[in-house]
């Protein structure tokens, strides 16, 4: 047979097969042949090692066992949780210095929460946003809030003419106000797409992210049609004097490099029975929150004898969140 | 297989203490043809070392320093590497493209060279699973999708169907390839009954890989630009241009490189393909574009925004004309008759094709899917160095992956090694 480039005449690695005549001194070949090899491989080695150089050194200072190994939330017993709950403790104070208590708050029995927002009353102060961004321990560098704001055009219901980032004194005389946040979703996209079921709905309405669990996908961010998450595209950065020590799991602790995050309706308040921080910052009242299965409370009144709507309502995501006007 | 080759026929089965001493002598001939080679196969894959260790530390710091260093936000979460891995799908599902002919319709050239569209399949999946790491904001956390160990939201999610049907074309592709050159190494006759139904299988199975990623996203009512049935299909047929138009390439480099007999018949009916697909893949376009133009309202936004810009924002403007007029000068390099005897038209023709649809798939599809965003809010993306470096790494990878495979498969296939004559010789005494 035919030597060929390729098949360079022969193995070549001293194995005893015949090779073609006329091949002389492919021995000498071959070894000097292999000692390149064996010093290629390890220089290519040794390069490979230090180009995941930053990898080792990230995973040796956060990355521990028990938080590698942690289970989904919804699988932790009482003893599991309570010691992720403590080490979390602990790994705050590590890290940013602050003395914070993390909770489990979980939904109460015959409550499901429902919001609603007066568009003739909201003056787009954005109080909301701000008081999102602290009650929720966002990164400050970002200014990260789970609200966004909508300046909307007077005659148009279509957010194509909102702009949010608008910039001058409030309310302008030819606009109106639409604050957007989680609509909390009865038929929620975001909880579909979930390869790993990081985020799912809880009983009381409230949609949720497992910090610990999500993988970091992006791909409900993609799915929600009304920009309510967010991701921390790296480790959020809050002065430890400012850090909201009132912490739960499933809400507002800060939240780890490379996950999912969103509005929780506040559940480390609203569980407990207060209302969700921004609603006790808005000036106007323009915002009701309440349980939906009690016909007694605002929610339901306002639900019953306004003209609500929901966002993207032909979407068929069945918001828990109603927009009405009063007037 | 090949027919050319002299092969014993149908050898008495074999008990497992042979394949256990005769595999591990595959796997020993293939390691060393995968390392033996010229100097300019030593010089290309210290080439592709060098530029996947680039692209290594570049994730390795993403990973460190969080996802912060791509130039992907909140408005725009997906960029490069989703691009890559949907255009990478596209290119293992166009290696059926040779499967097709050669095994359904016995087309000979086709069946002497379809090796080399399954081993495309291989890498290219090899590739795609690599850009779904290097998009991950914790790829640590990976375990918790596997089927068991963690959760696996299926049947639901459509990622976790993707993660499906890729890992079961892997396999898929891997058994063919894998028992094939086993028994050609082994100088038997491949029995059919361990390959043709993994062939047909793969054949439904290239199918389903491009579908099921394009449902990734069609299926998402909040993105209007997305939202349209017409996704699945128009993936289908630009994956049935730019794999032909790859494997094209490829196979003229291996008829420039090595021994083995590439028919003029499997390039021909690759030709045949490809003239077809892409005018079929540019109508669609055509009619994707003057639904949305011609309607208005919240789904012309996307479209205009990509191709005319939007109140000074026009970064994809260049990439979206750049990748219509690769399209449609392939297409016209494709009409010149006979062109498959024409090399410097099909050269080129398959170059602009592959570029073309590459645009196509990126700043033509993923990015315009978030710009505007969900509550119109424009924010543009372009992206960053180290998204560049890690895309380059992971491309120098697939084409390592490839280029071994390769160094394999031919001179198994062609039968012209001696390492091959010399294991089988010394096959009964052992």
């Amino acid at each position: 047979m035919e030597p060929t480039p390729t098949s360079n005449g022969g193995c070549g690695s001293g194995c005893g097969c015949h090779q073609d005549p006329g091949d002389g001194g492919d021995g000498d070949d071959a070894t000097r042949r292999n000692l390149l090899k064996a010093a290629g491989v390890t220089l290519g080695a040794a390069a490979f090692a230090k180009a995941l150089a930053p990898l080792a050194s990230w995973s040796r200072e956060n990355l521990s066992v028990d938080e590698f190994l942690q289970q989904h939330y919804r699988e932790l017993d009482k003893e599991q949780l309570a010691a992720v709950l403590k080490r979390m403790e602990d790994d705050t104070k590590e890290d940013y210095g602050a003395d914070v208590t993390i909770t489990d708050h979980r939904p109460q029995k015959g409550v499901k929460f429902g919001y609603a927002l007066n568009l003739s009353i909201c003056i787009g102060c954005r109080r909301c946003a701000e008081a999102c961004h602290h009650e929720n321990n966002h990164d400050r560098a970002t200014a990260n809030s789970y609200i966004r704001v909508l300046e909307m055009q007077k005659g148009s219901i279509d957010i194509e003419q909102a702009n949010a980032h608008y910039d001058h004194p409030v309310p302008h005389p030819d606009k109106f106000y639409m604050p957007v946040q989680c609509q909390q979703c009865d038929n929620p996209p975001c909880v579909h797409v979930c390869p790993v079921e990081a985020t799912w709905k809880e009983e009381d309405g409230i949609v949720v992210v497992d910090y610990n669990w999500c993988i970091g996908c992006r791909y409900c961010e993609a799915a929600c049609p009304y920009h309510a998450r967010r991701f921390n595209w790296t480790k959020p950065e809050i002065p430890e004097e400012e850090i909201n020590p009132d912490q739960s799991y499933l809400s507002n602790r800060i939240r780890p490099q490379g996950v999912m995050e969103k509005c929780t309706f506040c559940l480390h308040r609203t569980r407990e029975g207060r209302m969700p921080a921004c609603l006790e910052a808005c000036p106007t009242g323009a915002r009701v929150f309440g349980n939906l299965l009690d016909p007694e409370s605002e929610i339901r009144k306002v639900i019953d004898n306004k003209r609500v709507f929901v966002l993207k309502e032909e979407l068929g995501t069945k918001p828990s969140f109603f927009y009405f006007f009063d007037e | 297989m090949n027919a050319t080759l002299s092969e014993p026929a149908a050898a008495a089965p074999h008990d497992a203490k042979f394949h256990t001493t005769s595999y591990l002598k595959f796997l020993r001939m293939a390691f060393r043809l995968a390392t033996e080679g010229t100097w300019s196969f030593y010089l290309w894959m210290t080439v592709l070392t060098c530029v996947f260790l680039v692209g290594a530390h570049a994730w390795a710091t993403q990973v460190a320093q969080g996802m912060v260093v791509t130039n992907m936000t909140d408005h725009v979460s997906w960029g490069l590497y989703i691009a890559n891995f949907t255009f990478l799908v596209g290119l293992a599902a166009g290696g059926v493209m040779m499967v097709i002919p050669a095994y359904i319709y016995h087309d000979k050239d086709m069946h002497d060279a379809v090796i080399i569209g399954e081993l495309l399949a291989i890498a290219s999946i090899v590739m795609c699973l690599m850009f779904v790491i290097a998009d991950l904001g914790r790829p640590d956390r990976f375990w918790h999708m596997l089927p068991f160990a963690g959760k696996f939201n299926w049947p639901i999610s459509m990622l976790t169907w993707d993660v499906i049907v890729l890992n079961g074309y892997l396999l898929l592709n891997l058994h063919i390839c894998g028992y094939l050159l086993y028994k050609r190494f082994l100088g038997e006759k491949p029995d059919k009954r361990w390959y043709i139904p993994f062939v047909f299988l793969s054949i439904a199975w290239a199918i389903s890989i491009h579908t099921v990623t394009a449902f990734l996203y069609c299926g998402l009512g909040g993105r209007p630009f997305w939202n349209t049935a017409l996704m699945a299909p128009r993936f289908l047929t630009t994956a049935f241009v730019a794999g032909p138009a790859f494997i094209i390439l490829v196979l003229q480099i291996i008829r420039s490189m090595t021994n083995m007999k590439i028919g003029s018949g499997s390039i021909q009916t690759l030709v045949a393909i490809m003239r077809i697909t892409i005018l079929i893949g540019l109508l669609m376009l055509g009619s994707e574009v003057f639904t949305a133009l011609y309607t208005g309202g919240g789904h012309a936004v996307g479209i205009k925004y990509l191709f005319f810009g939007y109140h000074g924002l026009d970064s994809l403007v260049p990439w979206t004309w750049a990748s219509v007029v690769c399209m449609v000068g392939a297409a016209v390099l494709l009409m010149r008759p006979k062109v498959h005897e024409h090399l410097r038209t099909l050269g080129p023709a398959c170059v602009l094709a592959f570029v073309g649809i590459w645009i196509e798939k990126g700043m033509g599809l993923i990015v315009p899917g978030f710009v505007p965003s969900t509550l119109h809010e424009w924010v543009e993306y372009l992206p960053s160095a180290a998204e560049w470096k890690i895309m380059a790494g992971i491309w120098a990878a697939g084409l390592m992956v490839y280029t071994l495979l390769l160094k394999v498969a031919i001179p198994v296939f062609t039968g012209n090694y001696s390492a091959i004559r010399s294991f089988s010789s010394t096959r009964c005494p052992t």
